[in-house]
């Protein structure tokens, strides 16, 4: 589904070139360089992320250790590149648990309405009245440490978002007259549903998705910052700036870089969603 | 550019006029050359198909082009000083007391946080004709001028609280409240039910005769401006393709393309492209006293009393097998929910309605979609009813697909006929609706009405949002599949001079009951109620091009 929008949005409003938008040009390498770091981490780095070198602890960046090494004399450069797979494995989860499951949601209270569309509503309006953060503690604490976990609670907690964004969407088609012509051509429901007002109402939700990757990049690694995600010593750029901090007047190197592969992450995740948010406008 | 001084020097000359928009694919040209001239006093009419650039004419000259649109040469000269090259704040001034506009949509150009009186004296104080004070009675001086009502009233109401034709009228009073010399009136009734419009044109008329105030009239519709115009100026692409005195140019129309819009303008004389037919065969579709009521919440005063408007009231009608029965009426008559009504869309309070021996108003679920494989509709507007995300190909299968006919390979090879049959080619197949016409969008929805192989089909204003030409092409089409495929028709319609052409009987609608039933002949040539005669009356064209046209 994702595939058929963006591609039918490029195919039609792209009327100018990419190099025209230098900083959308930057976003998406940051984006294929971060993914190829979770893919193929040792195309990056042959340093070991695990087991350090003791003799060569807390070195400043220089040419053999990019961005130099930790109290254990591990290098902090293939710590991150490492970390990536686990940060944005996490960060993905939390997209699609909230995406698929906000989406479902306001689909059916879009589409049904009704007592159906009062209920849905009424739990997302709970939802929406605890603070996400908050939520999510609550949640990584009952099910458990660990990133997997950790990335469902983020992602329920950004479920109310979805759900309201696709039911106003889900409204807004469900009325149009294609959806009617549809009905008239004897189509079923669930016809109706996925082929004419899933695909029309799918772009906004869409574009929120990859607004939310950003934010959930935050808020992941906040919950590892704070000691419910990655078990030690597995290297995750949320336990990573955590566990730099007791050196922050002396190795600022240990916070700093992790930091900045998260802010890049969550600027460039940000400028492609509002590219593609123009693209879907413009239909 | 120098005028040559004439005894009667033009009010508005523009001179090879040359106007651009730039879009992603570079600049189109909007208008190329073009010259016209408007006497003062004189009511011009400029014609033509969307597309052809009379709207950007309309704004061009008052400097009000829309964004990425350049004036690339020529000179517009309002008397005797070149607007072209003005600054805009001397436009501003030229604009509202020496040329004013009547826009196109009564619904959109009002402010709909502002009294409409307010809206009429904010001209008055921006143009230092009156002040604060004294223009509020002046501004209700303007209303009663422009036809409206109760004008002390009326000003204090806000637009939506008014009817389309009252929106236009105030339109119109603002267009007249700073005494302009030139009203450029863009499509000004074009949103307006047939007897409105007559009305509102027989007044602007008036007004602009008893100030000596010119009109350019801009209209798709030759016979509004064969009886308002005495010059009409043709145009096609951008260019005047032919200008001339109106009865001169429609008696002998001397450029192709005005040849054209007059044949494919439909007609209430001249011969009828078939013979009406009197079916003595088995009604397929009989209704009978269908009553439908909608809940209406009404205004502030009274919250939470519930008013029931009767939208269909005793409606009664019979479709023989293979005929067209045409519903006439003008907006909230009740026509649009009568049909959906009769396919099952909506249900009625009261009545019943038999699709060839089965009752539509008890069947649902599986034994509805059963019926529905039987009829199918077509809808007013093509650019929304077809989904922009599919293939045409695609959008034409689809009620094979709902109805699980055929396979793959199947399905497609009926839809290419169904393509087929409505004359567009099979490479159309793999193209999305934003890429088609309007008149080529319609042909798809009337190939994916056709593809199931109905008996009856509604066809729900199917030609009004097209062009002239386009509508002619497709009322053909319509016919040419009824005979093919033997269908059963109602069609649905405000434009009589549209149905005289297609229907074989004629039922006319006015508020939610039936005015006037029969043959199409004998309704439109000697009709019996008095709002069938209004009607009639109220088509623009009849004073001159009908007899041309045929």
């Amino acid at each position: 589904m994702p595939d058929t929008v963006i591609g039918s949005a490029r195919s039609r409003g792209r009327n100018r070139p990419l190099w025209h938008a230098p900083g959308l040009v930057l976003s998406l390498f940051v984006l294929v360089i971060v993914v190829s770091w979770a893919l193929v981490p040792n195309w990056w780095t042959t340093h070991d992320p695990v087991t350090g070198v003791p003799a060569e602890r807390l070195l400043g960046p220089s040419s053999a250790h990019l961005f130099g090494t930790d109290e254990t004399g591990r290098d902090v450069f293939a710590r991150v590149v490492h970390g990536a797979a686990l940060s944005l494995q996490a960060t993905v989860i939390a997209v699609l648990v909230a995406l698929v499951a906000g989406s479902l949601l306001g689909l059916v209270a879009g589409y049904r309405g009704g007592w159906a569309d009062s209920a849905i509503m009424r739990v997302v309006d709970v939802l929406l009245a605890i603070p996400s953060i908050l939520l999510s503690l609550a949640l990584v604490t009952a099910l458990g440490f660990g990133t997997t976990n950790v990335a469902i609670a983020v992602g329920v907690s950004r479920i109310a978002d979805f759900a309201r964004l696709m039911r106003a969407e889900t409204l807004r088609v469900r009325s149009s007259v294609y959806v009617e012509a549809a009905r008239v051509s004897g189509l079923r429901w669930p016809g109706v549903l996925t082929r004419h007002v899933l695909p029309n109402a799918f772009g906004p939700v869409l574009v929120l998705g990859v607004l939310t990757f950003g934010t959930a990049v935050l808020e992941v690694s906040a919950l590892s910052f704070l000691g419910f995600g990655a078990m030690p010593p597995a290297p995750e750029w949320g336990s990573l700036v955590s566990s730099g901090r007791g050196f922050l007047a002396t190795a600022w190197w240990l916070t700093t870089f992790p930091g900045l592969a998260i802010a890049a992450v969550v600027l460039a995740g940000n400028r492609v969603a509002r590219a593609i948010d123009r693209e879907t406008e413009h239909q | 550019m120098t005028q040559p001084t004439r005894p009667t020097q033009p009010l508005l000359s523009i001179g090879d006029l040359t106007v651009s928009y730039r879009t992603s694919r570079g600049s189109v040209p909007a208008l190329r050359g073009v010259n016209l001239d408007v006497h003062s006093g004189e009511i011009i009419a400029l014609v033509g198909e969307s597309g052809s650039g009379k709207s950007t004419l309309a704004h061009a000259v008052l400097g009000l082009l829309p964004r990425g649109g350049s004036l690339d040469s020529g000179s517009i000269r309002f008397e005797g000083t070149e607007l072209s090259t003005l600054p805009d704040r001397a436009l501003r001034a030229v604009r509202g007391t020496g040329i004013a506009l009547v826009p196109q949509d009564p619904v959109v150009s009002l402010d709909p946080v502002k009294k409409v009186g307010d809206q009429v004296a904010e001209v008055l104080v921006i143009h230092g004709i009156q002040g604060r004070r004294g223009a509020r009675s002046a501004a209700a001086e303007l209303l009663a001028r422009a036809g409206v009502d109760h004008p002390e009233s009326r000003a204090g109401q806000y637009p939506h609280e008014l009817s389309g034709g009252l929106r236009q009228r105030v339109l119109i009073a603002i267009a007249l409240a700073a005494g302009p010399k030139l009203i450029i009136a863009d499509e000004p009734t074009s949103a307006l039910d047939v007897t409105v419009q007559q009305r509102i044109l027989d007044h602007l008329q008036e007004l602009a005769a008893a100030s000596d105030t010119a009109i350019l009239l801009v209209t798709h519709d030759l016979g509004v401006a064969a009886d308002r115009a005495e010059r009409i100026a043709v145009m096609s692409r951008g260019r005047i393709v032919e200008q001339g005195g109106s009865r001169s140019l429609l008696a002998a129309p001397a450029h192709a393309y005005t040849r054209e819009l007059l044949a494919a303008a439909p007609s209430l004389t001249g011969p009828r492209p078939r013979p009406e037919r009197e079916s003595e065969a088995e009604p397929l579709v009989e209704a009978t006293g269908l009553v439908k009521t909608f809940a209406l919440r009404s205004s502030r005063r009274d919250a939470g009393a519930v008013r029931a408007v009767r939208a269909v009231d005793d409606v009664s009608l019979r479709i023989p097998k293979g005929t067209t029965l045409a519903l006439v009426g003008e907006s909230g008559s009740g026509k649009s929910t009568t049909a959906r009504l009769l396919l099952g869309l909506e249900r009625p309070r009261a009545g019943t309605v038999s699709f060839g021996g089965a009752d539509v108003t008890a069947a649902s679920g599986e034994r509805l979609r059963a019926l529905r494989r039987r009829m199918q509709l077509i809808y007013q507007n093509p650019y929304a009813s077809l989904n922009p995300r599919h293939a045409v190909g695609t959008i034409v299968a689809e009620p094979l697909r709902a109805f699980g006919i055929g396979n793959r390979p199947e399905r497609e090879a009926r839809a290419r006929e169904a393509l087929d049959a409505v004359a567009l080619g099979a490479s159309m197949a793999r193209r999305r609706p934003g890429e088609l016409s309007g008149g080529q969008r319609q042909r798809v929805a009337i190939a994916r009405a056709l593809v199931l192989r109905p008996e009856f089909v509604v066809c729900d204003e199917p030609v009004s949002a097209l062009d002239v030409s386009v509508q002619a092409q497709i009322l053909e089409l319509l016919m040419d599949v009824q005979e093919e495929f033997g269908l059963t028709y109602l069609f649905i319609s405000h434009d009589l001079a549209v149905v005289r052409q297609i229907a074989d009987r004629v039922v006319v609608m006015r508020a939610g009951r039936v005015q006037e039933a029969g043959p199409a002949g004998e309704v439109l040539g000697a009709p019996r109620s008095a709002y069938t005669k209004e009607l009639l009356a109220a088509i623009p064209g009849r004073r001159g091009v009908g007899e041309e046209a045929a």
